[in-house]
Formats: structure tokens, C-alpha cells, sequence
């Protein structure tokens, strides 16, 4: 009861009635800042046509309609290659490459969090360091690199790099370190257990949140895969980037156009609220340690 | 017997090389482990890397067997290409806007949305995250800036008497900067600002009751004192997503502006290293582009990282 106390006491002492407002305000402008353009996306997804062209244009919508949905899905069907197949490669694409990251970079994460062995911090320095590298630098080697095992044009161009993706294994890695405790991995160790088995069914249920996480990004980097320099046949080609070619159809598409973004952006959108909750658990401990 | 086989050895019994040999032998399994991601990590970051830094001192072009030619790629984009020039000049004042200024929105909007009671955290949390996570949603800002009866800026600008004619925000060379600058302002709080707002749920409490007893006076004295050295490692982590972020940038203008933005009024090393690589096939000379770019970071990276250390303190 007196802990409770002290805390009330603290928020009084600390919390300016000025600064409450001040900060309200700075929210809310910087808060419209964010959210307008977003409310201007989904009321021009619902606008008829009339509307789109109205001028002056008005910023939200009136007679709102799904025809710009039903447009869309029409489109979709005229296309050369069967919507379904772009689709199912991206559908495709992003489980075998989430799934094939999640379990080399938990089980590498593993190890180096929880196996003392020579080069495991200079390997783990390396990995950190990468975090800075940005891809499209080394977009044409790894072009390459993928001609040699002769990957180019498949969908092993698109998932194998995905399974090397530097930020999962930082995540997972932090939270190897701070939430599996070496005690129960020890008496494990001490019955019997391998390494692998450890690592599996002891260690993963234990950083539910961290994998999770991991989940979201690797799927949501995924999704969002446009045209790939390593793709070039029509049939192995992205569903965001055959939305794309949609939406490049200038002027007479922008009503399809308004509703594929906002369609492109739902699903990110939901599994993001999904997890949320896990998300905000998980970034706690992915921070550096310097 | 066995287990004595596997038992650690005291590094002062045998010598360094000997230890080294039977420790990584006691670990076999480690190395088992780390093995399929080691393997894809070296395949499509550290040799794309290295590969990159040898090609760069050669005239490779993809047709012809590459000739070394030392660092002449490098004094030519230093001495006889203007065009990098200004891309480093844009890459560098976009970097230093961006850069801090995503950082410090992603964080000050992190402990605003931290003091707000956790049903409308999660709300506020997604309006600010959204944009980041929806892929090219950012494209809206071609729309609102358009010159055609769909450009809402343009319109509402005529209607309130400001303008009398659109402006082509997009060709005109004076916008294209702060514009793009607004866009990537807009989807700046991604990962860093994730990173932030659980950091600051970490935080102990009982750091803040100590403090108040200490004599914090207010919230910004408990942000300084208190919030911000126990944040060290997402601070970090932030910075270095900030970094890559701004030095890295160059899709947002691409889409809104399309390539080469005008008079290069945008053109950042980015789009330098695409068009040399992509579209020119010079890649010798893209490489040696994409090398500076990445010594660049790593300076920016290990200049943040003192600063972040000395606050952290």
C-alpha cells in the first residue's frame, strides 16, 4: 500500500501541468502528420470515380464505394499470368523464407548465447557490424554469387538470402542472453539432453516473444518484395510487384490503384495489431550491449 | 573416463593453440549448430562484401574479364564525376536532417506514447508505426503534392489564394529535396522507434521513485538523469537503424520523383551506385561507389556510437 503511494506521490512531484499540454499539443500536430496521409489513402481507395476527378478534390470521401475493389479483382483476372500464381509465389516465398530463418538463426543464436567456444564473440561482432550494411550494396555480388550456384530465376534467389537476414539473429540471440537462465539448460544438460534437443524444446518456448517478432519482420520484408533483380520469368514474378503493374496504368487505373495499395497495406497492418502486444515485449531486450 | 575427456582444460596447462584446438573440439556441437547460418550469412553478406571491395579496384563490366586498374575507379569519381559530387552533397545533408531528426522524433514520440495509458498506447503505437509497415503506402505523397485535379496541396493552395497556377512539386528542383526529406521524416519511426518504446517500458520503476526522492524536479530532469542512461542498448540499436536508414536512402525519391530526379536536385549515392550498376553495367566503378558508401556508415556508426556512450554514462 505505501509502495502505491510513493508512486502517485511521484507522478505528482514530476508531471508539470504545462508540460502535459505542451505535450498533448506536439502529439496531436506530429500525430495528424502521420495519420492524414493514411486517412487520405483509405478514403481515396473508397471514392467513385466522380469523385477521384472532382475538382477541387475533397480530402475525405462522400459517397463512399467498393468499386475500386471490385475493379481491382476484375483486373486481376485479365492478367497474362493467373493472379493466383503471384500470389502463391509471395505466399510461397515468404513461409519457406521465414520459416528456414527462424530455425537457422535461432539455433545459431543459440549457440553463440549459451555455448562458450573460441570465435563465438568474433563471429557475433561480425554479425552486429553487418547491421549496417545495406543490401542493395551488395546487391551485385550476391547477383553473382546466385549465377554460380545458378539460383538466378528461381524462387531460391528470393528465399536463401532471406534465411541470412542479420536482424532476426540479433533479436534472438538478446534474448537467449537475457531470458533462458544457464541453470536450466545445465540440469538438462546434466539428464542427458543434446544440444539440439535443449535448444529446441527448452530453450524456444522460452523466448516465445523474440521469435515472434522475428515472424513479423522477416514476413512483412517478404510481402512487401517487389521486382527482384534475381526474377525474371513473368510466372515467378511478386504479387506486390503485379500490383505494381496495375497500378502503373496511369490515370484511368487510379481508382484500382487507390484500393491496391490500401489492400497491399491491410495485411502488414493486421498481423502487425496481431502481435502487437509480443512486438513491444520482444524490442526491450534487442538493443546493443556496449 | 569420458567425462573427463570433455572436461574444460586451464588455459595455463597447455599452450594457446593446443587449448584453442580442445576447446573447439569439446564445443563441436557449436559449431554444428552455427553452421547453416554461418554458411548463408558468409554467402550473402560477408563475400558480397568483400567481393564488392576487390571488384571496386578493377574496370570489371560484366562482359569482359575484369583488369585491375588500382584506385583509379576512386579518383575518377572524386575528380572527373560532378554528378557523385552532388550525390554525396545530397547524400550527406539528407543524412544529417534525417538522420537526428528520425532518431529524436522516434524517441521523443516513444516517451510521449509511454505516459499515456496502455488502451490508447496501442492505438497511438500503430498510427505512428503504420506507414513504416506498409510497404509503399509513402506513394500518397505523390498524389496529395500531384499537379492534376487529384493534387489536393495544389488545389487547397489556389483556393486560399496563395498560388495561381499548380506547382509541379516534383519537377521543380527547389521542392524536390524537402519534399522527399517530409516523406522520409513520415516513415521514419520503424524499427528504432519499436525499439524505443519497449526500452522505456523496461525501465525500472524503482529508478524513477529513487529519483524523485533524489531531488528529479521534473520530467525532463528524469529523462536525463534516469531514462536515458538506462536505455543504452536501444539507443544503440536505434542509431545504427537511423544510420543505415538515411545514408541508404533513395527508393522514396525514385518512386515520387523517378530517375534521375531533377537536375539531380535529389540524387543521392544511392541512385549513384544503381544507375552505374543497373543500368550502366560498370560495376567496377559501382563497387568502388558502394564501398565509400560503406565506410561512410561505418564512420557515421562509430561517431554515434561515442556519443551514445558518453550520455549513456
Amino acid at each position: 500500500m505505501a509502495k502505491l503511494r510513493t508512486r502517485k506521490h511521484r507522478v505528482v512531484l514530476s508531471r508539470s501541468t504545462g508540460g502535459d499540454a505542451g505535450i498533448t499539443v506536439v502529439m496531436t500536430i506530429l500525430g495528424l502528420f502521420m495519420v492524414l496521409p493514411m486517412v487520405y489513402t483509405i478514403a481515396q481507395s473508397l471514392k467513385p470515380l466522380d469523385e477521384l476527378w472532382m475538382y477541387p478534390p475533397r480530402f475525405l470521401v462522400s459517397n463512399p464505394t467498393l468499386k475500386n475493389f471490385t475493379d481491382l479483382f476484375s483486373l486481376m483476372n485479365t492478367s497474362w499470368v493467373p493472379f493466383s500464381r503471384y500470389v502463391f509465389n509471395t505466399i510461397f516465398n515468404s513461409i519457406f523464407g521465414t520459416a528456414g530463418h527462424l530455425l537457422i538463426a535461432s539455433m545459431c543464436a543459440y549457440a553463440l548465447a549459451k555455448i562458450r567456444f573460441p570465435g563465438s564473440t568474433g563471429m557475433f561482432t561480425m554479425i552486429r557490424t553487418s547491421l549496417m550494411f545495406h543490401t542493395t550494396v551488395t546487391t551485385i555480388t550476391s547477383f553473382i554469387i546466385m549465377s554460380a550456384f545458378g539460383w538466378i530465376d528461381t524462387p531460391l534467389a528470393i528465399i536463401i538470402p532471406a534465411w541470412g537476414s542479420t536482424l532476426g539473429l540479433y533479436l534472438m540471440k538478446q534474448f537467449m542472453d537475457t531470458n533462458v537462465a544457464d541453470a536450466i539448460l545445465e540440469s538438462a544438460r546434466l539428464d542427458g539432453a543434446n544440444e539440439f534437443y535443449t535448444f529446441w524444446v527448452i530453450a524456444m518456448p522460452m523466448v516465445k516473444p523474440a521469435w515472434l517478432t522475428l515472424i513479423i519482420y522477416s514476413f512483412q520484408g517478404l510481402w512487401n518484395q517487389g521486382a527482384s533483380i534475381y526474377i525474371y520469368s513473368e510466372q515467378l514474378k511478386s504479387f506486390n510487384y503485379a500490383i505494381g503493374q496495375i497500378t502503373a496504368g496511369g490515370i484511368k487505373r487510379a481508382g484500382a490503384s487507390a484500393a491496391a495499395t490500401v489492400l497491399m497495406m491491410m495485411v502488414p497492418i493486421i498481423v502487425f495489431v496481431v502481435s502487437q502486444s509480443n512486438i513491444i515485449e520482444t524490442m526491450g531486450s534487442s538493443g546493443m550491449k556496449d | 573416463m569420458a567425462n573427463k575427456e570433455l572436461k574444460a582444460v586451464h588455459r595455463t596447462d597447455i599452450s594457446r593453440a593446443q587449448w584453442v584446438l580442445k576447446e573447439m573440439w569439446r564445443n563441436k556441437v557449436a559449431y554444428v549448430m552455427i553452421l547453416p547460418y554461418m554458411l548463408v550469412f558468409t554467402l550473402f553478406t560477408i563475400v558480397p562484401v568483400l567481393l564488392s571491395a576487390v571488384i571496386s579496384f578493377t574496370d570489371f563490366n560484366m562482359l569482359q574479364w575484369p583488369n585491375f586498374v588500382g584506385v583509379s575507379n576512386y579518383v575518377s569519381l572524386f575528380f572527373d564525376d560532378d554528378i557523385f559530387l552532388i550525390a554525396v552533397k545530397n547524400t550527406f545533408i539528407f543524412a544529417a536532417i534525417v538522420g537526428p531528426a528520425s532518431y529524436l522524433l522516434s524517441f521523443l514520440v516513444a516517451w510521449f506514447i509511454n505516459e499515456l495509458p496502455p488502451k490508447i498506447r496501442a492505438l497511438v503505437t500503430l498510427i505512428f508505426y503504420a506507414p513504416s509497415i506498409s510497404g509503399q503506402v509513402y506513394l500518397i505523397w505523390a498524389t496529395l503534392f500531384s499537379a492534376d485535379s487529384q493534387g489536393w496541396i495544389n488545389a487547397t493552395l489556389i483556393e486560399v489564394g496563395i498560388i495561381s497556377t499548380p506547382i509541379t512539386f516534383f519537377q521543380n528542383a527547389n521542392y524536390v529535396m524537402p519534399l522527399c526529406i517530409v516523406v522520409a521524416l513520415w516513415t521514419s519511426l520503424g524499427t528504432a522507434f519499436l525499439s524505443f518504446i519497449a526500452g522505456l517500458q523496461g525501465v525500472d520503476r524503482a529508478l524513477y521513485e529513487a529519483g524523485a526522492v533524489d531531488g528529479v524536479r521534473n520530467r525532463w530532469q528524469e529523462l536525463y538523469y534516469i531514462t536515458l542512461p538506462s536505455m543504452g542498448p536501444q539507443l544503440m540499436f536505434g542509431a545504427i537503424m537511423s544510420i543505415t536508414g538515411s545514408f541508404g536512402f533513395g527508393g522514396v525519391v525514385t518512386a515520387l520523383c523517378g530517375f534521375p530526379s531533377v537536375d539531380y536536385a535529389a540524387h543521392t549515392i544511392m541512385h549513384h551506385l544503381e544507375d552505374y550498376a543497373g543500368q550502366r553495367y560498370e560495376i567496377g566503378y559501382s563497387s568502388a561507389i558502394a564501398v565509400i558508401l560503406f565506410l561512410i556508415m561505418i564512420g557515421a556508426n562509430m561517431l554515434v556510437k561515442n556519443i551514445i556512450s558518453k550520455l549513456g554514462k
